[in-house]
């Protein structure tokens, strides 16, 4: 089975029922990747499945078959850190991190739907995603600030 | 440059005098190497400061960091003395020796909110003591008068002939001149401050965003094997018997065998094992809490509370007082198990030989764990290696005494000649875990002619944290665990050092340790106050509510002689605009509390339908916590305090029925999401005192102030918790 992951075709060996999370984090060594429910609940898991937020916990990798990957690891490339990342380090808004990865991989896919949204857009497309330590706000303050990040970079 | 002289000749009581309550690290001796030993190609300058020849500044962090911001306020009072810039300092993990421990614990053990206190002048001091010997050596180098150097982002700079030199060029000639740590040193005075209480971001933040940041979970070594553990389903339960014929022939595994913990499967990767784990047929012993439930502790919890308790504080004659009282108001307050939830799940590397173990785990508490472990397995405790990665939070869950999660992988690891990790599911997170202790309070109160408390009595039932450890003797009086009290005396207790704050004329307070069955006690953020709070503000408010009294009011009169407290309600009343009228539908509440010698107050405005949906508009928190030694954290930390607490609150319950807990997952054990999490806006109370730590301070008071706004909004008064169990539901 093969599949594109942050832009590199990959041979996968696991079994095919095997979820997406388990082969990026213990086949191909890609473990900004979390787990943190095994069932959809938390967002930790979120990666690109051919553009598209999906829970990697819950989607075998038979599923992504000859489909593009996108993780945490293929974010920042050889321009440096995307707007979405440099606004979170500006806001300064992780704790322990854990869910951060995938917090802004939500918030990249939302941003590329909806270039400026509001704090309860904003709530609803980042509902999914659990923070125990409780960054919240300043994922909100974080998102916006990405939103102003994206718009004047396309304005230049 | 002017320095201060370090008052670290304090004596342990003076400090506490001086007011700095558990910053005994006031007479902490930093245990400097007896020469500037060579390592790792650089200069060991003392326990915690490493620099290389190419001027690679390391820290040795004796301090876990799990999202509490420990390294970056560790390395900024290490750069603030040593002159450079925090962000440039690496870390390393600290060994687990003596030479690491906790000055106040006697410990390797981050927890309690500590850190920022206790590193406080042995971290800067470190700091300063390398950069007197790099001055010293500079000074010999060039001939010139050590008053005439000055240092400057890792260099020392000779201002009168332009000479400069990297820190780690001196490092030769530090070894040469035989240059030793100075026995004093001055420290700088606050006003010097270049990086001390300015707004400093999170030093590892830059590896949290791409995702490089290494968890426990991450890491993966040569031949390691994956575990997943068959826990038993009820707490105490053990394997009579277990048939892995399944298990066996299912893809990647390796060996199926019987643990304390369980039975475990290792695999080659865990979907493997955790997908085996499912083919196994286990045979249980229920073992002694089968039946036992969570209405069952409270019924039992109630009752006990009517009986007099070990007693704990007793100023004046509240019982006389009550006795004569024309009106008593009586209340029992319920509070559940809670399940911390820590994102990460929990999990543990072991390599186990014949005479040694090596451990790579997130951990709170690594000279327990070598202890434990070292018990474990009859070896000498210095064969015991831990290292330390992230933590994906922990909220006091790795804090464990019994090493839980820690000892089970040694376990698992023994007899392998290859590491084993052992990760929690989600499912074993919640049902096989540690728990905050459920708690019943009964409290009885009057008032006096003028409508304010006359006289208090409150029982407190539940499992003590630290009855029958190992710190039985430290955090336990005549048989009472202090924590089971926290923030319910008016007097100094045991070793906490501060009272509520409050004078209520006669004040009696008992206490039960109940039965040791059911789970294991843990320690979650902000420990007794999780529950003591609840009960202690929640039936202030019923007092004030019953005299006619504003509830702000009350507190600021009965802490009139408690200047820190009063001033946090004075700002409280200000910054909240307590005194303006809310329209209909809608409440405020406030609660306040000292958590180790710190006040902190909060006022909360919610809105409520009439189906009891209710939202949270605001939270206004007012803390001193001393001299805020990174603002920008302190804001972080108070937003997740509230958050942790307000999700515990509102929803939080582990329930046991027949022995077994019924949540599983966040579907049934729900935390707060971003929807729910109110608008917080924080004020952080400039002060001179020393530090104190505030990674557990602003969950105190959110769960009393959110369910005292909610009687004031409807008139109805929360008992049991959670919310979510008496018809309020936060959306």
């Amino acid at each position: 089975m093969k599949l594109t992951v942050n832009g590199t075709e990959v041979d996968i060996a696991s079994e095919g029922d095997t979820p997406l999370l388990w082969v990026l984090r213990d086949e191909l060594d890609l473990v900004g990747t979390k787990y943190g429910c095994g069932m959809a609940q938390c967002g930790a898991c979120t990666v690109h499945l051919e553009g598209h937020p999906v829970r990697s916990c819950v989607t075998p990798v038979s599923a992504a078959a000859g489909k593009a990957v996108v993780t945490i690891e293929g974010q920042a490339d050889g321009a440096g850190l995307t707007a979405v990342q440099r606004a979170w380090l500006e806001t300064d808004v992780a704790q322990c991190g854990y869910c951060q990865s995938g917090q802004i991989m939500v918030a990249t896919a939302l941003l590329k739907d909806n270039p400026a949204p509001t704090d309860d857009q904003i709530d609803t497309a980042m509902a999914g995603n659990v923070c125990r330590c409780g960054t919240y706000p300043r994922i909100r303050k974080a998102v916006h600030l990405a939103a102003k990040l994206i718009a004047s970079e396309a304005v230049v | 440059m002017s320095r201060s002289p370090m008052n670290a000749g304090l004596s342990r009581r003076q400090f506490v005098q001086a007011g700095g309550a558990l910053l005994f690290a006031a007479e902490c001796p930093i245990t400097f190497a007896t020469k500037a030993n060579a390592a790792g190609g650089g200069a060991m300058m003392n326990s915690f400061v490493r620099i290389d020849p190419s001027n690679v500044i390391t820290m040795l962090a004796n301090h876990s960091e799990f999202g509490n911001g420990a390294y970056t306020v560790m390395t900024m009072m290490l750069a603030e003395e040593l002159d450079v810039d925090y962000r440039a300092i690496e870390i390393e993990a600290a060994p687990t020796s003596p030479d690491y421990y906790s000055p106040l614990f006697r410990e390797y053990l981050t927890a309690g909110s500590v850190t920022t206190g206790s590193t406080w002048l042995p971290m800067r001091t470190a700091g300063a003591k390398a950069r007197a010997m790099l001055i010293e050596a500079a000074a010999q180098v060039w001939g010139v008068p050590q008053a005439e150097l000055n240092t400057e982002a890792g260099e020392v700079h000779h201002v009168a002939t332009g000479q400069r030199t990297p820190y780690g060029q001196l490092l030769e000639s530090i070894h040469r001149l035989k240059i030793m740590p100075p026995d004093t040193v001055p420290l700088k005075d606050p006003s010097e401050f270049k990086v001390l209480g300015k707004p400093a971001k999170r030093h590892e933040g830059a590896a949290k965003v791409d995702g490089s940041a290494q968890f426990g979970i991450d890491l993966k070594l040569p031949g390691m094997l994956h575990g997943a553990i068959a826990r038993p389903p009820v707490h105490g339960g053990r394997v009579v018997s277990f048939d892995a014929t399944g298990a066996l022939k299912m893809p990647g595994v390796v060996k199926v065998k019987a643990i304390s913990a369980g039975v475990v499967v290792l695999a080659k990767s865990y979907w493997q094992a955790q997908k085996a784990r499912g083919e196994l047929k286990i045979t249980w012993d229920r073992g002694s809490n089968d039946g036992v439930s969570s209405e069952q502790f409270y019924s039992e919890y109630r009752a006990l509370a009517e009986q007099p308790g070990m007693l704990a504080e007793d100023i004046g004659d509240a019982k006389g007082a009550l006795a004569s009282a024309d009106r008593v108001i009586e209340s029992v307050y319920e509070m559940p198990l809670l399940a911390h939830a820590t994102l990460e799940p929990l999990n543990c590397i072991a390599q186990v030989s014949e005479d040694a173990c090596t451990i790579w785990s997130g951990t709170q508490y690594q000279s327990n764990d070598q202890e434990v472990i070292s018990r474990f397995l009859g070896i000498p405790q210095e064969n015991v290696t831990v290292h330390r990665p992230l933590m994906g939070g922990s909220f006091g869950r790795r804090s464990s005494k019994k090493a839980d999660f820690t000892v089970e992988a040694v376990e698992a690891a023994m007899g392998e000649n290859v590491p084993v990790k052992i990760i929690w599911s989600r499912e074993e997170d919640i049902r096989s875990g540690h728990y905050r202790p459920l708690f019943v309070h009964k409290m009885r109160g009057s008032l006096d002619a003028s409508g304010m408390p006359d006289a208090w009595h409150q029982v407190a039932v539940g499992q003590s944290l630290m009855q029958g450890s190992k710190h039985d003797p430290a955090y336990m009086v005549r048989g009472i665990d202090i924590y089971s009290l926290d923030g319910c005396l008016q007097e100094p207790f045991g070793v906490f050092p501060y009272g509520t704050s409050y004078q209520i004329p006669h004040h009696r307070v008992e206490s039960h340790n109940a039965p040791r069955i059911g789970i294991v006690p843990q320690e979650w953020r902000s420990v007794g106050h999780t529950h003591t709070g609840i009960a202690y503000e929640c039936f202030l408010d019923e007092l004030a509510d019953a005299g006619e009294i504003d509830p702000l009011d009350l507190r600021l009169r009965l802490s009139k002689d408690h200047a820190r407290m009063n001033r946090v309600l004075r700002v409280l009343r200000e910054k909240s605009q307590w005194d303006e009228p809310l329209g209909a539908g809608r409440g405020r509440g406030m609660a306040a509390r000292i958590y180790s010698v710190s006040p902190i107050a909060q006022a909360v405005e919610v809105s409520v339908a009439d189906n009891g949906d209710f939202t949270i508009d605001r939270v206004v928190c007012v803390l001193d916590c001393g001299f805020a030694v990174n603002p920008l954290g302190v804001e972080g930390q108070v937003e997740g305090g509230i958050a942790f607490g307000l999700g515990g609150a509102a929803f939080g319950n582990i329930d046991i029925v027949n022995g077994e807990v019924q949540q599983s997952n966040f579907h049934d054990y729900p935390v707060i999401r971003m929807s729910q999490m109110p608008k917080v806006e924080v004020h952080i109370l400039p002060s001179d005192e020393p530090p104190t730590g505030v990674g557990e301070q602003a969950t105190a008071p959110i769960a009393p102030a959110v369910a005292n706004a909610l009687f004031n909004a409807t008139g109805r008064r929360v008992r049991r918790f959670p919310l979510s169990s008496q018809g309020f539901k936060l959306v």
